[in-house]
């Protein structure tokens, strides 16, 4: 039983905690990764810093231009990719967990579209601020998972229930918010449009706190409920007979996921296709289908960091939103999803 | 509440007092009253659809009864918390579905997931019950295997482990040998007799197999659209008018030459064309 | 269902082509400014009169494009429906709208081009791209897979194709000022000139579903029990994904996306007449038309400056879908 995973703490205690093996190794690697990412960040940019500048800059205060780039503009936005991505990553990982499905994610199912229609409202009727907007984002999404999970509470929160009526709630807003964007202005239109690719450009201290500080006290309950949600994979009544409660439990964990992902969203925008692809690629990494959701995660904030990175340096002098990045990338990986399942129910 | 002025025999652990049970709008069954004797291996048999799963899923507080009442050693299910109702029975049901990839070892420490908590996650009663439930069910060489690369009889041993490592003195069996092959189907079913012999569990089981229930069950449940028809040993409750009344089964009833235990040989019924 | 007596069955289709009938008038006769009957038979006559304009460049092109749109867009939901095998398949909700869109927006945003020819081509080869991967995936299934399976993985092409079409608008401003507003279904044009370009595509698509009708009978119960009906699956998901081409790319390249209609038309020609697809088809070709001249005419007087059809149709369409998955048969976990 060693050889499967590390304990942490004493078998005979009163505390003690199960790490799988795999996981660990791969966790341990993504948090370094996330760690060479974040400072790969700070050197990078039109405004190179020696190692020895950034040094400085981090452990002894200054008023130098170094001092305002990497901590006013670098440092807050790597803070943000990484919650952010972790964020989005859990959400995504508890959603296909609870699902069944890999493709069972939040920004799929639709409760983004609730966000951006509580945006669009903002930005055309109350010519809102960006702080306004982040308060109408967060409304949106909050109330469109209200209902949604109001219309398939019949007893019990079913599957495809859930999923199904996702879809026609976000079909049903995107018509409307299509129609609103036409009626606005072109100036309004283009914001709400920017603001629904994701980008975490000009991320401040000041806008990054407050989701700091919704985010990751939740993130910790999330991470928390890794052993419920491992439970319910067994199927209800093996959950139920080992002494889970369904129903609060995965009525729990949803509201949890979806808290999440929307107050991470407040300020970066809803950055699509985190919450589909991290849990599935850290499968993949760990060789578990169901990895645990600290790695998943980890996963979510390295490929937000990445796709951060690219979105900032790979066109010369043109800072992309990093939704398209993501859009891209995650289309790529939705397709080679596809297509592999397909190979795999042919065979 | 209603308070239910019941108290149910001696030496039965788990009883049901006039339950109606079933789902939505058709119940399946209405004021039954069903005792299991402590200690017991009893068999629930029936036709298809008598209710014999929804009353086994009842007993277990899977299934809220509309009317009525479950007591667990002369206490209300309803007492229990979730976790302290996992201690005291266990389930093997017939919709268990393995995560894909998981291994042996893993699937069966997850029964001990009623004697863990967030804060103690492992500790070494869990190893042995891991251990023995193993050993128990003849899995310690495959504990690192994958589930989804085992045979069908090999995947339901190590769905039996899961509910033994779980430790409870009470054990539901769904269906347990249903999609099983004959010898695997014995093989299990002498682990059952045992556990129930020398483990001292209680173990109630819905069969379809009326001979094998015959042979390895202390006490039965014939039921029929919902209502208990008979209940007692084997041999005193299994004669051929009882088939005809349950499964509308012409037969003749001799006693097993292994196990002196009641046989049932169907009556050929001529088919008209 | 049990089968509808044939004087009930005779009672629908009567009733629904006096329903279209009272529909196609209600179109012309309705709207912002009401136009009397009489005015109206007069400019068809061809004589002209006060109203004349608002008719021919207004009215009567709108009309004629719902039933257009209307035909394309039930005939392919029932299309749909039959081949998944899924009771939820729409166009809208699988991405092929949004493959239809994304095309036109790509050709327009990325290269420029304009003009009717150009953005038909684009929707049709976008449909086409789009409708084959919904096929193949919802036809490698060997067991009938649950329903949202495939609606999940066509949500996801979709929100895909969506976003990059957001990306390509936002890096070309005067592309995004005319696709938002082409984004917006609707019905409503001035002048019968694409419509005329693209009928003959449209109405070939028309045909080619109408033929599928028969076959699809034997397609709706699996691969494997249709080829032992002696009906070649391949030739038919072929025909079924030109069809669907057909009729989707240029209904979409004139009305830009409306969705729904496909999700709704079959449950309630199934609910009407039954389960055969060939009378579900037929009597489509009635009642999609009829929706769609309804949603537009009840979008003509909802706020001050009328709804886009698309909207409208939205509105209808996804309490339906709630309301068809809440029904007991349909619950499962």
């Amino acid at each position: 039983m060693n050889s499967a995973w590390w304990l942490i703490g004493s078998r005979q205690g009163a505390w003690s905690w199960r790490v799988n093996r795999p996981t660990a190794r791969l966790g341990l690697g993504l948090l370094l990764l996330c760690f060479a990412l974040g400072i790969w960040s700070l050197y990078l940019g039109s405004l190179r810093l020696t190692p020895e500048v950034i040094w400085q800059t981090l452990t002894q205060p200054g008023h130098s231009m170094a001092h305002t780039v990497i901590l006013q503009w670098r440092l807050p936005r790597i803070v943000m990719a990484w919650v952010a991505g972790m964020a989005l990553a859990i959400a995504g990982g508890i959603f296909q967990s609870l699902l069944r499905n890999p493709m069972g994610s939040p920004d799929v199912i639709g409760f983004n579209t609730g966000a951006w229609s509580g945006v669009l409202l903002t930005v055309v009727l109350f010519k809102g601020s960006e702080f306004a907007m982040a308060l109408g984002s967060l409304l949106g999404g909050c109330l469109t998972a209200g209902i949604i999970f109001l219309l398939a509470w019949q007893q019990g929160l079913a599957r495809m229930r859930l999923i199904i009526i996702g879809i026609a709630i976000s079909a049903l807003l995107n018509a409307v918010n299509i129609w609103v964007m036409m009626s606005a202005s072109q100036e309004s239109a283009l914001t709400a449009v920017l603001w629904s690719m994701g980008s975490l450009n000009g991320m401040t201290w000041r806008k990054c706190m407050p989701v700091l500080i919704g985010c990751i006290p939740l993130i910790l309950l999330c991470l928390s409920a890794n052993r419920p949600l491992r439970q319910l994979e067994l199927g209800d009544d093996i959950a139920q007979a080992t002494g889970v409660r369904i129903q609060s439990s995965r009525l729990l964990l949803l509201l949890s996921a979806t808290a999440v992902a929307a107050i991470a969203t407040t300020m970066t925008g809803p950055i699509p296709f985190i919450a589909l692809a991290a849990p599935q690629i850290a499968a993949r990494l760990c060789r578990d289908p169901s990895p645990s959701l600290l790695c998943t995660g980890l996963t979510g904030a390295a490929l937000l960091l990445s796709a951060d990175l690219l979105a900032q340096h790979a066109l010369e002098g043109i800072q992309l939103p990093v939704g398209i990045v993501t859009i891209s990338l995650g289309g790529l990986y939705l397709l080679i999803l596809l297509l592999s399942e397909a190979r795999r129910s042919s065979s | 509440m209603t308070t239910y002025a019941y108290h149910p025999a001696d030496g039965a652990v788990l009883s049901g007092h006039q339950l109606t049970f079933g789902y939505r709008d058709h119940p399946v069954a209405c004021n039954l009253d069903v005792q299991i004797p402590s200690g017991s291996f009893t068999a629930i048999i029936g036709p298809n659809g008598c209710g014999k799963s929804t009353l086994l899923r009842t007993l277990c507080r899977l299934l809220e009864p509309q009317h009525g009442e479950v007591q667990l050693q002369r206490h209300p299910l309803a007492h229990y918390s979730g976790r302290e109702l996992a201690k005291q029975i266990g389930l093997l049901a017939q919709s268990a579905s393995a995560p894909e990839g998981i291994r042996v070892l893993e699937l069966v420490a997850r029964g001990r997931y009623p004697h863990q908590s967030w804060l103690r996650q492992w500790h070494q009663d869990d190893e042995q019950a891991v251990t023995e439930a193993l050993q128990m069910t003849d899995l310690t060489e495959l504990a690192h295997c994958r589930v989804d690369t085992l045979s069908g009889g090999q995947r339901q041993r190590v769905w039996v482990a899961m509910v033994l490592a779980q430790q409870t003195p009470l054990i539901l069996l769904d269906e347990p040998t249903t999609y099983l092959d004959i010898s695997h189907q014995i093989e299990l079913l002498e682990l059952f007799h045992a556990l129930n012999h020398q483990g001292g569990r209680t173990l109630v089981a819905v069969l379809h197999d009326i001979n094998q229930a015959c042979r390895y069950a202390s006490h039965l449940i014939a039921m029929r659209a919902g209502c208990i028809v008979a209940e007692g040993s084997p041999n005193e409750i299994v004669t051929a008018e009882l088939m005809q009344q349950v499964f509308g089964l012409s037969c003749s009833v001799i006693p097993d030459p292994v196990s002196q235990t009641p046989l049932i040989i169907p009556h050929r019924s001529p088919i008209w064309l | 269902m049990a089968r509808q007596s044939a004087g009930r069955c005779g009672a629908i289709w009567v009733w629904a082509a006096l329903a279209l009938l009272a529909a196609l008038v209600a179109s012309l006769l309705l709207g912002a400014r009401p136009i009397p009957i009489s005015a109206i038979w007069q400019t068809l006559l061809g004589e002209s009169n006060e109203y004349s304009p608002l008719i021919l460049h207004g009215r009567l092109p709108r009309t004629l494009l719902a039933l257009l749109a209307g035909l394309a867009l039930g005939l392919s939901g029932i299309l749909m429906q039959a081949i998944t095998r899924n009771p939820l398949a729409d166009p809208g909700i699988l991405g092929i709208n949004a493959g239809a869109s994304f095309a036109v927006v790509a050709s327009v945003g990325i290269l420029g081009l304009s003009g009717q020819v150009a953005i038909i081509t684009a929707a049709l080869v976008g449909t086409f791209c789009a409708a084959s991967l919904v096929f193949v995936l919802g036809n490698l299934r060997a067991v009938a897979a649950h329903p949202a399976h495939i609606v999940l993985a066509g949500v996801a092409i979709n929100a895909v194709l969506t976003g990059l079409c957001s990306a390509i608008t936002l890096l070309n401003p005067s592309a995004f000022d005319r696709l938002r507003f082409w984004n917006a279904g609707s019905v409503d044009i001035m002048t019968l000139t694409p419509v005329l370009y693209a009928s003959p595509l449209l109405l070939t698509g028309v045909l080619l579903a109408l033929v599928l009708a028969s076959p699809l009978n034997a397609v709706v119960l699996g691969r494997h029990t249709a080829a032992a009906l002696g009906v070649r699956h391949q030739h038919i998901l072929l025909m079924a994904l030109l069809a669907m081409t057909l009729l989707i790319g240029t209904s979409t390249a004139l009305t830009g996306p409306i969705g729904f209609i496909g999700l709704m038309i079959p449950h309630l020609t199934r609910w009407l007449i039954g389960q055969d697809q060939r009378r579900m088809m037929f009597l489509a070709c009635l009642l999609a038309p009829l929706l769609l001249l309804a949603a537009d005419i009840l979008g003509r007087f909802m706020l001050t400056n009328g709804i886009r059809v698309a909207v409208v149709t939205a509105l209808i369409g996804a309490p339906v879908m709630i309301y068809l998955i809440r029904r007991p048969t349909s619950e499962s976990s």
